[in-house]
């Protein structure tokens, strides 16, 4: 298995307080991997550091490497705009743009400065099939992405996400805000879509990490405590404070 | 604490009673043999439906924090050995029911020389103190005392091996019915070892995360 992802002695500082300490993680590519841990852990701060998020908070100092596909994304020769079309992110509220189903799918392509209509209407109709939205809104691409029920909205921003064709996706609780109807809906897409891409899930749900990853990665008080596949975690984790806090002791 | 570990709590003193019960009926079962008491016999029969009762109160248990609560790594691992371990009591019960079924139905007591040749005695002392093992065992929590019970049911296997060349060789001295259920039995509580095994094999994968099930190693 090929890391597509790894982290190497990071640090994260904003201003004087440490939000991660000293991390190694390499992430498999094409498998999910689930960031947990109470509220506070880094887990967050984690996921965005690979889409630089995190820079433009004023405070915030990363030591060490984060490398993509091998090369350090904080490298100054790195081109964040370039970086971001390869990592998409979804956020915990689904927060699609006051316009249509299409033009927020279209959109990263727009800003990209493509004008091919046609093919611009071939990915928007790609992704709304990955995004398993396709049956549901082909009818209806003009209607306002407002107009949807959330989950459907959540659809419409992985959509988004997948049109500029990453291959990695970011994922900040991304079903926290949905019912479980609309949650189940989006696990399976997450589960399809590891075929073709890398992806980072935060979530607080310890049965959804089960459920859809391959690994996960337990962080507690800016450290990574463990990291392992996903069934060994949640049968048998090594460490006592996975094990507390999986099962509810403290958190 | 919160509510999966008092969930826990609560299936683990109902399984401790199941262990004493189960207990509690092979003690009756060994009496009755030993010294052909028809009466113990005719208990172990009627306390049966208790064990039973048990059995299905603690599978309903595991099933609703299974569907409740999702338990996870040790709790889940206590879970599903619990599960195995109420069946594998509830099989023990039911032989000792079925040992003690021949002191109820017939009039020729075990001889008691043929009991000490075979040592049917030492057997069930044996499979007693096996028993006491595990219960401490999972009373406490510790892995090393549940080990203890794989050397013991050796000493059982061996008694069951060498149980039916004694019968062959005193078969024109004794009543042969009796014989013949001598042996059956003695086989019965080859198989009730096998299943106390089987108890410290769950405890220890409980406490350890450990499989040693279908291991050469299990006394390791």
């Amino acid at each position: 298995m090929k890391n597509k992802l790894e982290a190497k002695n990071v640090d994260v500082f904003y201003g004087k307080l440490k939000a991660l300490n000293n991390i190694n993680i390499g992430i498999t590519e094409n498998a999910v991997t689930a960031l947990i841990g109470p509220s506070g852990c880094g887990k967050s701060t984690f996921l965005r550091l690979f889409n630089r998020m995190n820079d433009y908070i004023d405070s915030f100092k990363l030591n060490g490497d984060i490398y993509i596909d091998n090369t350090n994304i904080y490298d100054k020769s790195v081109l964040v705009d370039e970086l971001r079309k390869n990592v998409g992110m979804v956020f915990q509220k689904p927060n699609p743009f006051p316009k249509s189903i299409f033009d927020n799918v279209a959109y990263g392509l727009k800003i990209q400065g493509i004008n091919d209509k046609k093919f611009i209407k071939k990915r928007v109709e790609d992704a709304l099939m990955q995004a398993a939205l396709w049956d549901e809104v082909k009818d209806d691409l003009d209607k306002s992405a407002l107009a949807l029920s959330g989950g459907q909205q959540q659809r419409v921003c992985i959509a988004r996400a997948l049109a500029v064709e990453p291959s990695i996706l970011l994922m900040d609780e991304p079903t926290s805000a949905l019912d479980p109807i609309a949650t189940a809906k989006v696990e399976k897409l997450i589960y399809t879509l590891k075929e073709k891409y890398t992806i980072i899930i935060v979530t607080h749900n310890m049965q959804q990490a089960g459920r859809i990853s391959d690994y996960t990665a337990f962080f507690y008080m800016g450290d990574l405590i463990e990291f392992d596949k996903t069934d060994t975690i949640f049968t048998n984790p090594k460490m006592e404070r996975t094990e507390n806090y999986i099962t509810g002791r403290f958190g | 604490m919160n509510t999966i570990e008092k969930e826990i709590l609560n299936l683990k003193s109902s399984l401790l009673k199941m262990f004493l019960l189960v207990e509690g009926q092979w003690e009756k079962g060994a009496n009755a043999i030993i010294n052909y008491d028809q009466d113990i016999a005719e208990e172990i029969s009627s306390s049966e439906n208790r064990i039973n009762a048990q059995e299905l109160k603690i599978d309903n248990d595991c099933e609703n924090i299974i569907a409740l609560h999702a338990p996870v790594a040790v709790d889940l691992r206590f879970i599903l050995s619990t599960y195995k371990i109420n069946h594998a009591l509830e099989h023990i019960a039911d032989i000792a029911e079925s040992i003690a079924k021949y002191v109820a139905d017939h009039d020729v007591a075990y001889n008691k020389k043929i009991l000490d040749e075979t040592r049917l005695t030492e057997m069930l002392d044996v499979f007693n103190t096996m028993m006491d093992c595990l219960i401490e065992a999972f009373e406490n929590e510790d892995p090393k005392i549940a080990r203890k019970v794989f050397k013991k049911d050796k000493l059982i296997n061996k008694i069951n091996t060498d149980a039916h060349q004694i019968i062959i060789e005193n078969i024109d001295k004794y009543d042969n019915n009796m014989l013949l259920y001598l042996l059956s039995s003695i086989r019965k509580i080859e198989r009730a070892g096998d299943s106390l095994k089987k108890i410290g094999e769950e405890i220890i994968y409980h406490l350890e995360a450990k499989v040693i099930k279908h291991s050469q190693k299990n006394n390791l």
